[in-house]
């Protein structure tokens, strides 16, 4: 049997056994699954799809001199404007504090995650237990907290200064931000993380330690890349989050640090330029859909 | 006699020992998983070890492969000491139960995997590995994923991918456990050959006494941790040395009773049948007798040897055989007759004499 006729995976072989009755059987099962799944679809159209479609008509759209939006002369004016560097520096800089945010979670995540999926189930679960617990608090109140850590005469401050290192004013930084960001968007990469590497067999680190591999090798080639559908789940999680964050920046960052998220509630809100704003969130979203597909075909290649 | 002096004694004591156990004890917390045990096995000896699950003989595999450490004693392979050495540092490798091949590599890069880490370059590697690869068979499949593959291919993907370094000892735990029987008792005669070919020792883990039959040069037999008997395969089954191993090997009845001299043993019943023995008078016994040794006969025809009367419960046919049960007043026997022409068949109920040659049955410590 040549490569190429070969089935592609036991999936395939298990369906190109099924007889036929049973293939009508599993055709009729699909068609009931797709009613079930019609309420879903439903609301997906309704409040989601046609409000992105209006977001993109607003984007061509026209402000007025009076703060409205003329829905007529269609143009590329608010797509021009992305270019001007005032946007632009908050475009990059969102994403840059975003992937900044995604490497420091991925750094804090994975070897947690490690430890996590080799303890015993017991464990595990209280582990787990302790993961979720921050979400049970509203989250505008865990980013006050923070305000109150990171503050004036809060008690990040007043440990550098016990310890001689004089007053480190941390709030209303770009650190700051990524801090909260960190903190926030954390349990979102060790989730994935954790359930890519519980799947592991560990037996296969040990064929690799077997066939002279050192432990870092035994990471970089078997452990990472059969993790790497976590990898990048959870790198989606904690990205697609971070770039359109709005309530972290507004809270713990300053003036000077306005992200894409502040920018696009200030141009709908403050500046009345809606298509601004449409334009924004359209592009934000371009961003968070390309990295999906990235994800996707990644993912669907290590799975 | 007991079954450590022979066990220490060992049959086959070569200056190159390929590996040397002394005194090796593996605890988990509390649990003792190997108790104590001294082995050595040869260069170029396929050797089995043999045990119910949970015996240690796994642990003890894993000790020589380096994923698990002793608790105590010394472990050496070819001399040197590897107690506590990392299994990347071992000039041995191992076909894992469940094979436990790479899924995301295809079946050159899983055989060329531990070339590769050894800082081989690709190229190299690859054309090691398509060597292998054709030792085994599997020609034409490089390119496969393990997950595309059938249990007998995987298997030997993994046995390719252990040989390709050239270990000095390969170690195989159950590698034969997930086939199914046609293709276990086609692989093992592939094995028995390529370790005939390579010359190296396989150290071979398994539950299935008829495989360790059929394959071994020499089989340990373990239990609970303790190894009670290490000898070839027809020692083993010759001579059991305690009541675990002759019921653990093979089919057997186990009649209890006590020894009274060299060459008469006092059955439970009170029946005296010759069985020859180096126990001590007086001493508790059991008298192994293989089903495939008793001969069945109506009762009142002339028996020679020892015998003992009972009758039918059931007959099994199984094809080139019928395996009788039969009803003795203390216990019951298995008897198994050959199906040859004109064997006479006995009913469920038929009373019988079951006999045997004083020199076909054993007797093991109690």
């Amino acid at each position: 049997m040549t490569v190429a006729e070969a089935p592609v995976d036991r999936e395939v072989d298990a369906l190109e056994a099924t007889p036929e009755f049973e293939a009508a059987a599993e055709r009729q099962e699909s068609r009931r699954g797709f009613l079930m799944a019609l309420p879903a679809y439903a609301y997906l159209v309704l409040f989601f799809a046609v409000p992105l479609v209006i977001v993109v008509v607003y984007s061509f759209a026209t402000r007025n001199r009076f703060g409205g939006t003329d829905l007529s002369g269609w143009n590329l004016d608010s797509y021009a404007k992305l270019g001007e560097p005032i946007v632009r520096d908050i475009l990059f800089r969102s994403v840059w504090l975003a992937l900044i945010t995604t490497v420091i979670c991925l750094v804090i995540a994975y070897p947690f995650a490690y430890f996590l999926a080799t303890r015993s189930p017991a464990i595990r679960n209280v582990m787990l237990v302790f993961v979720m617990i921050p979400f049970w608090t509203n989250f505008l109140v865990r980013n006050y907290a923070w305000r109150v850590i990171l503050g004036n005469d809060g008690p990040l401050t007043r440990t550098t200064e016990a310890i001689g290192l004089g007053e480190q004013e941390l709030l209303f930084s770009q650190t700051a931000v990524v801090l909260g960001l960190v903190y926030g968007f954390l349990p979102f990469m060790i989730l994935p993380l954790y359930a890519a590497i519980e799947r592991i067999d560990h037996g296969l680190l040990e064929a690799s330690r077997d066939l002279y591999a050192n432990g870092y090798q035994s990471f970089r080639r078997v452990l990472l890349p059969l993790s790497m559908p976590g990898v990048i789940a959870g790198s989606i999680l904690v990205f697609v989050p971070s770039l359109g964050a709005y309530v972290t920046p507004e809270i713990l960052g300053g003036a000077k640090t306005t992200l894409l998220g502040s920018y696009i509630v200030t141009q709908f809100l403050t500046a009345r330029n809606w298509p601004l704003g449409a334009s924004l969130s359209f592009v934000l979203m371009a961003i968070m859909l390309v990295t999906t597909i990235i994800y996707f075909r990644k993912g669907g290649r290590t799975l | 006699m007991s079954s450590e002096e022979q066990v220490i004694a060992g049959d086959s004591q070569t200056p190159t020992a390929a590996v040397t156990i002394t005194g090796i004890t593996k605890r988990f917390g509390d649990v003792v998983a190997v108790d104590n045990i001294d082995l050595e096995i040869a260069d170029g000896e396929f050797f089995a070890m043999l045990g119910p699950s949970g015996c240690g003989k796994t642990t003890t595999l894993r000790m020589i492969a380096g994923l698990d450490f002793p608790t105590e004693g010394s472990l050496k392979i070819f001399g040197d000491e590897v107690g506590t050495l990392p299994p990347n540092k071992r000039p041995v490798n191992t076909v894992f139960q469940n094979y436990a091949l790479f899924p995301h590599l295809n079946v050159i890069d899983n055989v060329a995997f531990g070339l590769r880490m050894q800082g081989i370059s690709r190229t190299t590697a690859r054309a090691q590995a398509a060597e292998l690869i054709e030792l085994v068979q599997l020609t034409g499949l490089e390119t496969r994923k393990p997950s595309q593959m059938s249990g007998g291919q995987q298997q030997r993907v993994a046995l390719a991918r252990a040989l390709v370094n050239h270990p000095k000892v390969l170690l195989l735990d159950e590698p034969l456990g997930a086939l199914d029987l046609k293709l276990r008792q086609e692989m093992q005669g592939e094995l028995k050959k390529l370790q005939k070919e390579l010359g190296i020792s396989f150290v071979f883990v398994t539950h299935d006494q008829e495989e360790a039959l059929t394959m071994s040069d020499r089989i340990a037999v373990m239990d609970e941790g303790k190894l009670l008997q290490v000898a070839t395969p027809e020692e083993i089954y010759e001579h059991p040395a305690n009541r675990f191993v002759a019921d653990f090997i093979g089919q057997t009845n186990l009649l209890d009773g006590t020894v009274e001299n060299n060459d008469t043993v006092c059955l439970a019943n009170g029946a005296r049948v010759s069985a020859a023995s180096s126990f001590a008078a007086g001493e508790k016994v059991a008298v192994s007798l293989r089903p495939e040794r008793a001969r069945i006969q109506k009762r009142g025809a002339a028996s020679d040897g020892a015998a003992v009367d009972g009758v039918v419960e059931s007959m099994t046919y199984l094809g080139n055989a019928r395996v009788y049960n039969i009803k003795l007043d203390w216990m019951d026997l298995e008897v198994r007759e050959e199906n040859r022409p004109g064997a006479t068949l006995h009913a469920p109920g038929a009373e019988v004499t079951i006999s045997w040659d004083a020199t076909a049955v054993s007797v093991v410590a109690d």
